[in-house]
C-alpha cells in the first residue's frame, strides 16, 4: 500500500524544485509585466504606483507612433524573416543538395559564421558597411550613388542586415529536412517526366511542410522581438523611420522613463507573438488531418 | 531513502537561490564605511573622473576607515540619466553620493532618491559662500536641499575668426537678431566652401544638449518660455515655439546647419569641439561656456591656438527685443543619496569635493561658472580663462529650465520636435501640434497645459 503512494508523492515532490524555479524565474517577471501594464509605474519622478486600469491601452490606441511602430514591425517580420531569411535559407539548403562536400562545407560555414556573429557586433559590422563613410560607399563611390543608406533607406537596412545575420538557422533546419526526404521519390517522378520545378513543387514541398511552419513560428518570433541590430544600427532613426514596436517601448520606458506604458506595449507584442504562433500551430494540425 | 536525500538538497539549494535572487531590502551589499559615487564619464567630458580619482585619496586620507568606490558611468547624457535611475530603484545598487543634474533634480526627489542635507548644512562653514542662486539651485519645491551646486554655465554663439575674415564679416561679431545670425552663415556659405556654417544641437542624438544649446536658446529669446509661472501650466502652443522650430527648419533646409545624418549621431558634440574647430571646418556654433575646457591642457583635445582663433557673441533675442540677448543656465550637483548608509559621511566626500580648493580646480577645469563667491575672486580662476568674462556677463540675462518633475519627459517630446524638423519628415505645425499632444498626456491632461499668444 505504501508502496503505491510514497512514489507518488516523491514523484511529485521531485517536480517541487522545477515548479519552484520556473515559478520565480519564467512566472514571476511575466506576472510582474502584466501587473505593471496595468498601472502607472515610472523610473522616476514618482515613488508611488497607482493601478490605471486600461489608460495605458487607451492611450495606445489613440498613439499614432504606436501604429507606425506597430506596421514597421509588421514590415520588418514579413520582409527579413517569412520572406528573406525562410526562403533564402531554403534556397541555399535546396541548391547545396548533393553537391560536393568542399563546396558545401564552404557556403554553410560562411553562412553560419554570420549567425555566430554576436547581434551587437553584427549590427556594428553593418553599420559601418552602410554608413557614409563606410565600405558600400567606398564601392560606390565612383557612381555617384554613394550616400548614407542608414538615413536614406534606414528599414531595408536594418532588414537586410537581419537576413544576413539569420539565413543560417533557416537554412539549418531545412538542411536537416531535405535529408529525410528520400532520393527515390525524386528518381520516380524524374522518371515519370516532372520537370525540375514540378519535383520541387508537388514533391520537396509537400514532404518539409512542417519543418516549414515550424521554421516559420521560430523566425517569426525571434524576429518581432529584434531590438539589439535595430537599435545598433538605427536607434530607430532618422526621426522615427525605423521604430519599430521593440524600439518605441525602450525609448517610451527608459527615455521618456514611462515603464508602465512601456510594459504595456510589450504585452500587446506578447499577444501578437501569441496570435502567429496559433496560426502556424493552426497550420501544422490542417497539415496532420 | 536516497532519492529523497537528493529532493531535499536540491530543495534547499532551490530555495536558498531563489532567495538570494531577491535580495535583502536593506543595503546588503555595500557596508556603511564605503561610500558609492556615481558620475558620468563620456567623450570630451573626463575632467569630473580626474578629479575625483584625487578627492578620493584626500579623503581617504583624512577619513581613516573609510573606502570611497568611484562608478563612472560611461555614457552619453541621456542614458546617463536612465542609468542613474535604475541604479537608484534598487537599494542594494543606490549610489551614496551622485552627480545630478539641476533639471533633474526635483524628478528624482519625488522620486525619493534623494535625502535632504540641510542639517549638514547648517554645520559647514563654507556654505555661506555660496550665491543665493547657486544655494536656489538644490532646493526642492518642498524647501530643503538635495545637492551641493558644482558650478554653473552659459550659453553663446562661437564663432571662427579665421573663417570669418575670409567671409568678410566684421569683427567683433555681435548680431542684433536671428535675421543677422542667419545672414552671418549664408554669408559663410557662399563664400567659404567646405565649412559647416552654423552648428545649432538637434534631435534626439544630442539628448538634453538640443533641447537646452539648441530649442531653449531660441525660445527664450522670443515672447515665450515653457512654462507659466502663474498659472502653473506648461504652455505647449505658441508663436515663440513654432517660430524656434522654424529657425531650425530653415538652417536645415538651407544647408546651413550640419548634415542631419551627422548632427543626430549622439557624438555630435564631441566632433564639433575635437574635430570641426580644431581644423576650422565650422563658421558658427552655439554651444556652451564650458567648452574651452576640451582645448585647455589638461583638456581632450588640447588647442594651445583656441583664444586667438574663436570669438564669442552673445546669442541675440528674436528680433532684437530687450534686453538684446539671451543665454540658459544650467549645471550639476552632488547629492547624498536616500539609501546611503552613512549619510554624515556621504555628505562629507560632496564637501571635501566642494571646498574651496578643489572647487577652484574644478572649475578652471570642466570651464564651469564659479557659484562659490571665494572661487569667483580667486585670481587664479578670473586669469584661467578669456572667455570667463565674457560668459560670467551673460549670468544677467540667463534664464533657467523649468526643473519640475515633467521637464524631462518636455525635453524628451521637444527633442522629437526638432528631430521630426530637421529631417523634413514632419512640417512645423503638425510637428508643434504632435509635441502638444505628447506634453499634454505626459503632464497629466488638457488642464495642466496652456497656450500663449
Amino acid at each position: 500500500m505504501t508502496t503505491a503512494t510514497a512514489p507518488r508523492a516523491a514523484r511529485i515532490g521531485a517536480f517541487a524544485p522545477a515548479l519552484l524555479l520556473l515559478a520565480v524565474f519564467f512566472a514571476g517577471p511575466l506576472i510582474w509585466a502584466v501587473y505593471s501594464a496595468f498601472t502607472d509605474v515610472a523610473l522616476t519622478g514618482s515613488a508611488d504606483v497607482n493601478f490605471i486600469g486600461a489608460d495605458n491601452f487607451v492611450t495606445m490606441w489613440n498613439d499614432a507612433q504606436f501604429w507606425n511602430s506597430l506596421w514597421l514591425t509588421l514590415v520588418f517580420v514579413v520582409g527579413s524573416a517569412v520572406i528573406g531569411q525562410n526562403t533564402l535559407g531554403l534556397l541555399i539548403a535546396l541548391l547545396l543538395r548533393g553537391r560536393n562536400p568542399v563546396a558545401r562545407g564552404l557556403v554553410s560555414g560562411l553562412v553560419i559564421s554570420a549567425w555566430t556573429v554576436p547581434e551587437v557586433v553584427a549590427g556594428f559590422c553593418w553599420y559601418s558597411y552602410l554608413h557614409r563613410d563606410g565600405t558600400l560607399n567606398g564601392i560606390l563611390g565612383w557612381g555617384g550613388l554613394d550616400q548614407n543608406w542608414l538615413y536614406t533607406t534606414p528599414m531595408l537596412a536594418v532588414i537586410l542586415a537581419n537576413v544576413w545575420r539569420g539565413t543560417a538557422f533557416s537554412m539549418l533546419v531545412y538542411q536537416a529536412a531535405l535529408n529525410d526526404v528520400p532520393p527515390e521519390l525524386h528518381e520516380a517522378a524524374a522518371v515519370d517526366g516532372a520537370s525540375a520545378w514540378q519535383r520541387l513543387r508537388s514533391v520537396t514541398l509537400p514532404l518539409i511542410r512542417r519543418s516549414i511552419v515550424t521554421n516559420l513560428m521560430l523566425i517569426t518570433l525571434q524576429t518581432l522581438a529584434a531590438f539589439g541590430l535595430i537599435y545598433v544600427m538605427t536607434k530607430g532613426g532618422p526621426g522615427t523611420k525605423s521604430s519599430t514596436t521593440p524600439i518605441y517601448m525602450y525609448q517610451e520606458s527608459f527615455q521618456f522613463y514611462q515603464l508602465g506604458y512601456g510594459t504595456a506595449m510589450a504585452l500587446v507584442l506578447l499577444v501578437i507573438g501569441a496570435i502567429f504562433s496559433l496560426i502556424y500551430v493552426r497550420l501544422i494540425k490542417v497539415d496532420n488531418l | 531513502m536516497r532519492p529523497k536525500l537528493v529532493l531535499a538538497a536540491l530543495t534547499a539549494l532551490t530555495l536558498t537561490v531563489a532567495s538570494a535572487g531577491c535580495g535583502g531590502s536593506d543595503s546588503g551589499g555595500d557596508d556603511d564605511k564605503t561610500i558609492t559615487v556615481a558620475y558620468q564619464k563620456f567623450g570630451t567630458f573626463i575632467q569630473l573622473d580626474q578629479q575625483l580619482q584625487d578627492v578620493k585619496k584626500e579623503y581617504e586620507a583624512a577619513h581613516a576607515g573609510y573606502t570611497v568606490e568611484l562608478v563612472p558611468i560611461e555614457a552619453s547624457e541621456n542614458d546617463y540619466y536612465t542609468k542613474l535611475s535604475l541604479m537608484n530603484r534598487s537599494p542594494k545598487t543606490a549610489p551614496d553620493v551622485m552627480y545630478e543634474d539641476t533639471f533633474l533634480i526635483n524628478t528624482d526627489i519625488q522620486a525619493g532618491f534623494l535625502a535632504p542635507i540641510d542639517e549638514y548644512l547648517n554645520g559647514w562653514a563654507d556654505w555661506a559662500q555660496f550665491t543665493d542662486a547657486a544655494k536656489a539651485a538644490g532646493k526642492a519645491q518642498d524647501g530643503k536641499t538635495y545637492g551641493v551646486p558644482m558650478g554653473t554655465d552659459t550659453r553663446a554663439l562661437w564663432y571662427d575668426k579665421t573663417v570669418f575674415a575670409k567671409a568678410g564679416i566684421a569683427e567683433p561679431w555681435e548680431p542684433k537678431s536671428w535675421d543677422d545670425v542667419l545672414a552671418a552663415a549664408r554669408t559663410i556659405k557662399q563664400k567659404v566652401p567646405g565649412v559647416t556654417p552654423l552648428n545649432v544641437y538637434s534631435g534626439k542624438g544630442a539628448g538634453e544638449g538640443a533641447t537646452m544649446q539648441g530649442f531653449e536658446m531660441l525660445l527664450y529669446g522670443t515672447k515665450h518660455t515653457l512654462y507659466d509661472d502663474a498659472q502653473k501650466k506648461w504652455i505647449v502652443q505658441s508663436k515663440g515655439f513654432t517660430d524656434a522650430l522654424t529657425f531650425i527648419k530653415t538652417i536645415f533646409d538651407e544647408k546651413l546647419a550640419p548634415d542631419p545624418q551627422d548632427a543626430l549621431d549622439p557624438n555630435w558634440g564631441t566632433k564639433v569641439n575635437t574635430e570641426l574647430f580644431p581644423t576650422g571646418k565650422l563658421g558658427i556654433s552655439l554651444d556652451g561656456s564650458w567648452v574651452s575646457s576640451t582645448w585647455i591642457d589638461s583638456g581632450s583635445k588640447p588647442w594651445p591656438d583656441w583664444s586667438k582663433k574663436l570669438g564669442y557673441a552673445a546669442m541675440p533675442t528674436q528680433t532684437g527685443e530687450a534686453p538684446g540677448k539671451t543665454s540658459m543656465s544650467g549645471g550639476w550637483l552632488l547629492s547624498v543619496g536616500a539609501n546611503a548608509g552613512d549619510k554624515k559621511a556621504s555628505f562629507d566626500f560632496v564637501s571635501t569635493m566642494l571646498n574651496k580648493e578643489n572647487t577652484l580646480k574644478y572649475d578652471i577645469a570642466a570651464g564651469q561658472i564659479a557659484e562659490r563667491k571665494d572661487v569667483a575672486a580667486d585670481p587664479r580662476y578670473l586669469e584661467s580663462n578669456p572667455s570667463l568674462e565674457f560668459f560670467t556677463d551673460l549670468v544677467e540675462v540667463t534664464h533657467f529650465r523649468p526643473a519640475y518633475p515633467d521637464y524631462p519627459n518636455v525635453s524628451n517630446a521637444i527633442q522629437v520636435a526638432m528631430e521630426a524638423v530637421m529631417t523634413g519628415q514632419a512640417p512645423v505645425d503638425e510637428a508643434a501640434k504632435t509635441f502638444a499632444e505628447q506634453v499634454t498626456s505626459a503632464v497629466g491632461g488638457p488642464d495642466k497645459v496652456t497656450s500663449a499668444s
